[in-house]
């Protein structure tokens, strides 16, 4: 087993790791909400404060908790914080609350959160389970504000709600719809996997430019 | 991956030379979820105890605004209770005001009859879509529309409420009954509606929603209404306060 140093435990959510790029996890919420980025930003949010409470939660009794029936466990953990985020969000943010809708009950299906509970919050202390939780919160935001702007941008012709191309932009509606979620995620996917595959093809050019960079 | 794979293993044998590791009673097993679910009912149950009261006044300040909203113009207005398919301005004795349908009937600040508001909730693409729309039976017309409550997917189904030209022909008093029609093809009919594309089945819904409540209630309102309001200016206060 390669041990891991806390700092690593955080960073590799982020990117290396990424739940909804790399490893393919949480596509539901990613696909499904994020036809703008304030929607993709609340979504995070909300799953952020999810999964950090389930992890730390978790890590703690993960002792104490059978084998046999872990993972109906962590649903029930996961589907307790999320139906609280739900309620207290309607009682002290009812506008917010409004402007997330349907959103906040997608979060107990979403399998990158149960994925981090089996693979790491079971195995690990709290305070590396909670790293790891806030690493790959960070990086399933990033991944769905990404998905969120480029659907915006093409889709609305906004971001953030700020205009950018003037009444005369004709909008991409099929990015809003489901199936420009497809594609985003597929054409990021698509960028992703050409860079990786260049940087394995010329392995000497990306030396000699780490050498120019770091001369 | 492959490191997640390799950890699982040297866990798994890590726990083999612990003698805990014996199979685990069924009891342990059913022990285990039971505590769990309690505690995270009993949380659960805290938690609504204490926000119940907050969403619920919300939700009727939400209700109040609407009416005045639905029906520009209001003064004033009471709440006519569906009782034994007569409109009723009081209850039977001892019974839940939340089981009975009710309208709100609204008038202007020369106590004259002004309009009707009903709210209405029906499904929707998503969840039930819950609708509050005023109607002025001195016209027919319908006065305004403001949905309460929907979960249509966000960014499409959601224009139900945030496409405020949309919304905004609902205010522009079209004739009753509603024709849903393709933006751009209509042929001037008093009473057609442009749906969105995108939200097409969202937008229909709520046109449905509006007829179908009309439809409902029309035969109730036809029994006559109250030309002025019964209720005292001075017991207005009051009548506001049994509401919330």
């Amino acid at each position: 087993m390669k041990k891991t140093t806390p700092s690593q435990d955080f960073v590799r959510g982020i990117w290396k790791e990424n739940a909804v790029l790399i490893q393919m996890l949480g596509l539901c919420p990613a696909l499904a909400v994020t036809n703008t980025v304030k929607n993709a930003l609340a979504m995070s949010a909300a799953t952020f404060f999810v999964l950090c409470c389930s992890s730390v939660l978790i890590s703690t009794f993960k002792r104490l908790i059978p084998k046999e029936v872990r993972i109906s466990s962590y649903i029930l953990v996961i589907a307790t914080f999320v139906t609280l985020a739900d309620m207290i969000l309607q009682a002290y943010a009812p506008v917010q609350h409004k402007e997330l809708g349907a959103f906040i009950a997608l979060i107990v299906v979403n399998c990158m959160i149960l994925g981090r509970q089996e693979a790491f919050s079971s195995k690990n202390n709290v305070f590396r389970s909670l790293l790891d939780a806030i690493g790959v919160g960070i990086g399933f935001t990033i991944a769905l504000v990404m998905m969120g702007g480029f659907r915006e941008i093409l889709g609305v012709g906004t971001f953030f709600d700020i205009s950018l191309f003037g009444p005369n932009f004709e909008p991409w509606v099929i990015m809003v719809l489901p199936a420009g979620g497809f594609l985003t995620l597929g054409f990021i996917l698509l960028a992703m996997g050409y860079f990786e595959q260049r940087k394995k093809a010329k392995p000497p050019k990306v030396e000699a430019e780490t050498v120019e960079v770091s001369s | 991956m492959s490191d997640e794979i390799q950890v699982t293993d040297q866990t798994a044998s890590d726990e083999q030379e612990i003698p805990l590791e014996k199979p685990v009673s069924t009891f342990r097993l059913i022990a285990t979820l039971g505590v769990a679910g309690m505690m995270a009912g009993l949380l659960l149950v805290l938690v609504n105890q204490h926000t119940k009261p907050m969403i619920d006044a919300y939700k009727a300040e939400q209700l109040q605004k609407a009416v005045y909203e639905v029906l520009p113009g209001t003064d004033r207005y009471d709440t006519y209770y569906l009782v034994d398919d007569i409109l009723s301005l009081s209850l039977p004795e001892g019974v839940k005001e939340s089981d009975y349908k009710r309208v709100y009937v609204s008038y202007n600040p020369d106590n004259q009859l002004h309009g009707v508001a009903m709210s209405r909730g029906e499904s929707g693409f998503q969840d039930v879509i819950m609708v509050i729309f005023g109607w002025s039976p001195n016209t027919g017309k319908l006065m305004g529309m403001k949905v309460l409550d929907s979960k249509e997917t966000p960014g499409l189904g959601d224009k139900i409420f945030k496409d405020l030209p949309w919304v905004g022909q609902f205010f522009a008093s079209p004739d009753t009954p509603l024709i849903p029609t393709k933006p751009g093809a209509g042929k001037g009919r008093p009473g057609e509606i442009d749906t969105i594309t995108g939200a097409t089945i969202s937008t229909k819904k709520v046109i449905e929603i509006i007829n179908n409540g009309l439809e409902e209630w029309k035969p109730y309102l036809e029994q006559g209404l109250p030309q002025s309001s019964p209720v005292e200016v001075d017991e207005a206060p009051a009548e506001a306060e049994v509401q919330s």
